[in-house]
């Protein structure tokens, strides 16, 4: 079981690599190679999920404990989120974005360990408890990376489409408006699975009686940057580049919470 | 049998010649039944560019010959006065070229959407006028895939050929779907009037035009079933409207970056797209420097319809191979006519020995229950099938490589084959 983990890991970097290396000769010369990319997407994917079912097979408890681990599972969320629109064809431009940052994060989660057959020990996120507040929290991750994806794909287009870069019509993109519904959409589904990771986080706490400490506030400013947005988006009618912006800017803030997140 | 045909295109002749060959839809069902004649058949494509006749006949000169005739009657000039204007082409390349017509290869822009209906057209006419036999319907069906294969397969038609195109796909990539949307025509002209029709197809909701003429806005705006009115209108509407078109006569500009700016205020970040056709322009081109403003001249856009051009060019190299793979198959299965007979005869002479013998165990079969008597019934058949699968394979895969003729005569001398032995079958069933 160890050893088939083990092979496991090389389709799926493969697919990752041959992804992202596609969507980039893509973006450079549009054409066929997206149709390579989503199928090193495809590939890629349904071989880390079989990985993810045998490190669980073979694991007692949850077998993401470790920040590694809990990297794959990540890479493995935001992979499975982008296929949702990354089939469709003018949404297959957002795996420039999506597809080089997995296939670099599926890297450093093997270097370390988490993607290998040395992950399964249960260590200490044994209990169901636990298992939700890291799903949800790496789940609500993997949504505000997709919108970032989403909201730097709009300003690069809004770029060219300004710039009147005679090749804009030949890139099969996504439309501006579409963009900025999706990233705000995306955000409205991530950040009620982080307000639930957050809680099931501190309702654990209170009955531990541990202490509040720095993780937890980036985790809680990162909360309230994504609630900012969509009350501006929503509320006050935000709308285009500044909506894009606010997301960027709110992911910063998770890519300096994902890291301790995962530490636990 | 063998295909022939005779035309020509905006390659070959001008627009005049075109305009003379061109066949109208009243005339087409007479003309394909005079090229058919009583055995053959026959298809005309006649579009702007092209009028081509496409003649299925045992005699390929006599229906060249036929089709001279009735193009040399059309133009009213004499055939030897028509035919450096014409080319003929006979089978594979006749099949291949039509194959090309389909996929807009031969087209003024390749990657243009309506020759595969015209192509459609042709077919269905032939069809209705009784011309359309074995070899026309594999033809047209096969062209018509070969189209629908080029489009889908290929980006050859994806991106737009024509400044009003061009406008429309922008928009598109600004605000998705356009229905619902609202336009602002500045100006009454003829080029708004043609982007405006391309927005409106693509479902363009309500449409305001401003002219300094309010008489020419209001006839403009009745044609869109939109509203007029004079220029000083111009500021309160860009509140609203997610699209302006402008082409006015004006020699300064009609808007400026400052009024722009007070509506995008309004608007709430809501975008706006600018198409300015006007030369000199009608926008100031500061415009596209405000936030949620998209603003493209009449030179931008030419920039954008020759990328798209070259790109339509590179995407047919691609399609030529699909051309090429299409027009093999149809090779390959006009040569397997040849060995088609013999197939059917050998066939025929088989079930019909499997009939006799089991209609001479007939006795001996009584004994059996009708579930058992089908079992017998398929048993045989399916031996019979076997038995001959591999034979009608080598003989079309021999038909393939020309030697098919051979082939089906070893076949029909092994066997003491007679073509009275197959049902009367038509090529392409």
């Amino acid at each position: 079981m160890g050893e088939l983990a083990v092979i496991l890991v090389w389709p799926a970097l493969a697919g990752y690599l041959e992804a992202a290396v596609a969507y980039v000769g893509d973006g450079v010369r549009p054409g066929r190679l997206s149709r390579f990319a989503i199928w090193g997407v495809r590939i890629g994917w349904l071989a880390q999920t079989a990985l993810l079912v045998v490190q669980a097979a073979r694991a007692e408890g949850f077998p993401w404990g470790t920040w590694a681990g809990s990297l794959n599972l990540f890479v493995w969320l935001v992979v499975g989120a982008y296929l949702i629109w990354g089939c469709r064809a003018p949404f297959r431009l957002l795996g420039l974005v999506v597809m080089p940052l997995a296939a670099v994060l599926f890297v450093v989660a093997w270097l370390s360990g988490g993607a290998g057959d040395g992950n399964g020990d249960g260590s200490e996120l044994g209990d169901l408890f636990l298992v939700f507040h890291v799903g949800l929290i790496l789940a609500a991750f993997a949504g505000f990376t997709l919108a970032a994806g989403l909201a730097g794909l709009y300003l690069w287009q809004e770029r060219r489409l300004k710039a009147h870069a005679p090749g804009v019509l030949r890139q099969r993109a996504p439309s501006q408006a579409a963009l900025d519904a999706l990233t705000g959409r995306t955000i409205l589904v991530a950040l009620p699975a982080l307000t639930l990771g957050l809680a099931v986080g501190l309702a654990r706490l209170g009955s531990d009686g541990g202490g509040f400490d720095a993780v937890m506030a980036v985790a809680l400013l990162t909360w309230a940057a994504y609630a900012a947005f969509l009350l501006l988006r929503y509320e006050a009618g935000w709308r285009g580049r500044r909506t894009a912006y606010l997301a960027l800017a709110a992911f910063a803030l998770v890519a300096v919470a994902l890291v301790p997140v995962t530490h636990f | 049998m063998h295909l022939v045909l005779v035309g020509t295109s905006h390659h070959r002749a001008p627009v005049e010649l075109r305009e003379q060959l061109y066949v109208t839809a009243p005339e087409n069902p007479e003309l394909v039944r005079r090229l058919a004649g009583d055995e053959g058949e026959a298809v005309a494509l006649s579009t702007c560019n092209r009028t081509e006749l496409y003649v299925v006949d045992d005699d390929p000169e006599a229906a060249q010959e036929r089709a001279f005739a009735e193009l040399a009657a059309l133009s009213g000039l004499s055939e030897s006065e028509i035919a450096p204007s014409l080319y003929t082409l006979a089978d594979e390349a006749a099949a291949m070229h039509l194959f090309r017509v389909a996929a807009s290869l031969d087209s003024m822009i390749p990657g243009e959407a309506q020759i595969l209906g015209q192509v459609r057209g042709a077919y269905e006419t032939a069809k209705e006028a009784g011309t359309a036999g074995g070899i026309v319907h594999r033809l047209f069906r096969q062209a018509l895939r070969v189209g629908r294969r080029v489009r889908s397969e290929t980006a050859i038609g994806e991106n737009p050929a024509s400044i009003s195109s061009a406008a429309a796909e922008l928009a598109e990539r600004v605000f998705g779907t356009l229905e619902g949307r609202r336009i602002l025509v500045l100006g009454a002209g003829k080029m708004s009037d043609l982007a405006t029709v391309n927005l409106i197809s693509r479902g363009v909701e309500s449409v305001f035009v401003a002219n300094r003429s309010v008489e020419r806005a209001e006839k403009l705006a009745r044609r869109f079933g939109g509203r007029a009115a004079g220029l000083d209108a111009v500021e309160t509407e860009l509140e609203d409207v997610d699209i302006v078109v402008a082409s006015t006569g004006a020699r300064g500009h009609v808007l400026s970056a400052e009024q722009v700016e007070r509506a995008m205020r309004k608007r709430k970040g809501r975008p706006i797209f600018f198409v300015d056709i006007a030369v000199p322009r009608d926008v100031d081109p500061a415009v596209n420097d405000i936030e949620g403003c998209y603003l493209y001249d009449v030179d931008d856009l030419d920039r954008v319809v020759e990328e798209s051009v070259a790109g339509r060019r590179e995407e047919a190299v691609r399609a030529e191979a699909i051309v090429a793979e299409e027009a093999e198959g149809f090779r390959a299965w006009q040569l397997s006519l040849d060995v088609v007979p013999a197939i059917a005869s050998l066939r025929a002479r088989a079930e019909s020995i499997r009939t006799t013998e089991l209609e001479r165990a007939e006795g001996r079969l009584n004994t059996l229950s009708p579930s058992e008597r089908r079992a017998v019934e398929s048993l045989t058949a399916q031996i019979v099938n076997k038995l001959l699968h591999a034979p009608t394979v080598r003989m079309k895969q021999a038909a393939a490589a020309a030697d098919g003729v051979l082939y089906a005569d070893a076949v029909r001398h092994l066997f003491d084959l007679d073509e009275r032995d197959s049902s009367a079958r038509q090529p392409g069933e």
